[in-house]
């Protein structure tokens, strides 16, 4: 089965590639690139007219639930959202349940995404035993069998002495330990952001330093140990601070952001709408302007989802109550697309943030469409606006702020591992 | 005048139906004055109070003010029903609407709970204490304790003293008082001040010397116990050495100051018993102003249109 894809405007950061060109895919590789009415013939034609056409999107943050929370989200119903969304690689973060601490959970996830997957699974393995922030997992173990990142992801590593020592060890391996920053003593009880909203809602603060301390420390541990460290979902001006401060002095850090602390803030939770709840929580007008410079000036490697699916059950309670967590993969890209409109990144930008960089950090061969790589392309038309239906989901969890909001960039197909989805 | 079946806070009123609701306060306070106290206005009507907190004050006043117009009160009780056999709080709110609530009075400990169960209930729902957000009808009651001993709010000032971070009474309060026009002082240690507060159009203070000089009204709000261990305070002691309201310090107020609690009180703590117990103190005229408030309320309410 050979298919060619015509007609669209091919953006590929990864050989700084951005015309109308002809791809060629075969079986499930990239097996040519053309110029302009100069691809071969091919089974299969895909007019991408009015649409452009972009490595497979690689979310480096995904929650897919299983094993253990099944009824939230599967393997299966997570890798149709990311497609749904344009992505083609997810990394699935660990705590599920079990925790992803061992190489037989590592291999149940990729046999089952193997199996049912929609798209390219990587996994994510847990930094310590059951993340308890006590003993390191066998990194090399997990490695060989297939995970290419440490993360406790959902919980800090909130003993200091470990997060030396996973920074420190890992360099065996070059791979990135993957940080959530948050000091837990500090976020007790919090909610939502602490602030004027929090106060007029009588919500329970999370201060913005229960984030930047713990950055401050990972930062520190990672020019002490030389490791390779990757700030997860920044949220804060301040860790935006950090950030730039460290890369300037030459620390080996990345970091990475969420559609949603750039696209909403705190404000909007004076509707106590629990969809709004998302760990670390949605920040200040001045936040999300720092977040905005972040991206732009690359201190900001990245845009993540955080895609946190969650039941309606766990959703529809009292605020303190709820879940936290957005359901992401099928608006992120539109909701990116938004900083190009508002002049923050141009379109290359946008794409490498969410395409090549992120496979870069991960140390894979994924979001390029360099002949012979992995046939993994997203056809979207930047034009075309639509109103977010939660409810028509694919992931399970349809736990978005943005439903009903109108967004520009439909996802017209993504094409993973060569297997054409489409959508009319 | 009311414009929305449910009261779910101050914040969402505007200061006319504030005013609307001290007027009709003021004629039910007449009924509470008389040798038989009930009306009938509300017969045929169910209230049901639930409560997922402790509370003896506001859960009888309210059952009271229910009686007094004479409507039907049955007390949901949460230790013995069904919430500890894990049912939702959404399912518990529909149940109680299928048995045929007219009102539903809800404390909780969780801010927003009232705005769920408003947006999921036809029936009128009246928020009782939402966690640190508001207990609208303490600053209904203060409001027209106030009115009734100043016989303004406007141009008042009225200073709060306590747990402010935490106390819904407060938040209620600074609502109500800064839409009436009233000049709010608040007084309480940093660790026990919401973020932003000021942006509320009021003072803060730390000293309470400072604070309640020449105020017209002064406030004391209960400390939850629990905020020393939880590292707020060093001891009780100090915090009654530091924001107790003591006789002494209730001379740098103003001489006809009114001295207010909406209980119940640590005595010791926030305020001292020569001061509760003295001729300054409206603390239990508040009591009683509460019934006719919420008399008021759920009369109004029950007739708004669904």
């Amino acid at each position: 089965m050979r298919i060619l894809i015509k007609n669209g405007r091919v953006i590929d950061p990864s050989q700084n590639l951005d015309g109308f060109h002809e791809i060629l895919i075969e079986k499930n590789r990239i097996k040519g690139l053309y110029p302009e009415g100069k691809g071969p013939d091919a089974n299969k034609i895909i007019d991408a007219s009015g649409c452009i056409v972009i490595p497979g999107l690689v979310d480096m943050h995904t929650h897919l639930r299983e094993p253990g929370f099944e009824y939230k989200e599967t393997i299966k119903s997570g890798t149709m959202a990311a497609v749904r969304g344009g992505f083609t690689t997810v990394c699935c973060m660990p705590n599920t349940k079990p925790v992803n601490d061992t190489i037989t959970v590592t291999e149940f996830i990729l046999e089952k995404s193997l199996r049912e997957g929609a798209c390219t699974v990587y996994p994510v393995g847990a930094i310590t035993t059951a993340q308890k922030s006590e003993e390191l997992t066998e990194l090399e173990a997990l490695l060989k069998t297939g995970c290419i990142a440490f993360s406790d992801d959902g919980k800090p590593v909130t003993n200091s002495l470990i997060m030396r020592r996973a920074l420190e060890y890992s360099k065996i391996f070059d791979v990135p330990v993957i940080s959530h920053c948050e000091d837990l003593k500090l976020s007790e009880d919090g909610v939502m952001n602490e602030g004027f909203v929090s106060t007029i809602t009588g919500l329970s603060g999370i201060p913005k330093a229960a984030e930047e301390v713990m950055v401050a420390r990972d930062l520190s541990l990672c020019e002490l140990t030389g490791g390779k460290l990757h700030i997860a979902h920044v949220s804060t001006e301040g860790s935006v601070k950090l950030i730039r401060d460290a890369k300037a002095r030459g620390i080996n850090v990345t970091a990475e952001t969420c559609p949603h602390y750039f696209s909403l803030t705190d404000e909007s939770l004076i509707s106590y709408d629990t969809n709004l709840k998302v760990n670390p929580p949605i920040r200040t007008p001045q936040d999300v302007e720092a977040i905005k410079q972040g991206l732009k000036d690359c201190t900001i490697d990245v845009i993540a989802t955080d895609h946190a699916p969650h039941h309606i059950d766990d959703k529809g309670k009292e605020f303190d109550a709820a879940a936290f967590g957005i359901s992401g993969l099928e608006t992120a890209f539109a909701l990116s697309l938004h900083l190009v409109e508002s002049g923050i990144l141009d379109l290359k930008q946008l794409i490498t943030k969410m395409t090549i960089t992120p496979s870069k950090i991960m140390g894979i061969s994924k979001g390029t469409l360099t002949v012979d790589s992995d046939a993994d392309i997203a056809i979207i038309n930047t034009e075309k606006t639509f109103k977010v239906d939660s409810s028509g989901f694919l992931s399970k969890g349809k736990n978005s702020p943005f439903n009903k909001w109108q967004l520009k960039g439909t996802v017209e197909k993504t094409i993973a591992m060569g297997k054409v989805y489409e959508w009319a | 005048m009311i414009n929305s079946k449910d009261l779910l806070g101050i914040k969402e009123l505007a200061p006319e139906e504030i005013y609307h609701i001290l007027d009709t306060a003021a004629g039910f306070k007449d009924v509470l004055l008389r040798d038989i106290k009930k009306v009938p206005p509300l017969r045929g009507k169910t209230v049901v109070s639930l409560f997922f907190e402790p509370s003896t004050r506001t859960r009888t006043s309210f059952a009271l003010a229910s009686k007094r117009l004479s409507a039907d009160v049955v007390n949901f009780s949460v230790t013995t029903s069904s919430v500890v056999k894990g049912e939702t709080l959404k399912d518990t709110a529909l149940t109680i609407q299928s048995l045929g609530a007219d009102f539903v009075v809800i404390r909780h400990g969780s801010s927003g709970v009232p705005h769920l169960l408003g947006n999921l209930l036809n029936i009128s729902v009246i928020n009782a204490g939402d966690g640190a957000n508001e207990h609208p009808t303490q600053a209904l009651l203060d409001l027209f304790t106030i009115q009734s001993r100043k016989k303004k709010i406007k141009g008042l000032t009225v200073a709060i003293i306590g747990d402010i971070a935490h106390s819904r009474v407060a938040k209620s309060n600074i609502y109500a008082l800064t839409k009436l026009g009233a000049k709010v002082r608040v007084i309480c240690p940093p660790t026990l001040m919401p973020a932003g507060i000021e942006k509320l159009g009021i003072d803060v203070f730390h000293s309470i010397d400072e604070g309640i000089r020449k105020a017209d009204v002064i406030m004391a709000l209960r400390l939850q116990l629990e905020r020393q261990s939880k590292g707020f305070l060093p001891s009780l002691e100090e915090y009654f050495n530091l924001y107790g309201l003591t006789d002494e310090r209730l001379k740098l107020a103003k001489e006809d100051a009114i001295v207010m609690h909406p209980g119940p009180m640590n005595r010791g703590v926030e305020i001292e018993s020569a001061v509760a117990d003295g001729p300054q103190s409206v603390i239990l005229e508040q009591v009683t102003n509460g019934l006719a408030v919420r008399m008021a309320v759920l009369y109004l309410l029950s007739g708004v249109k669904k």
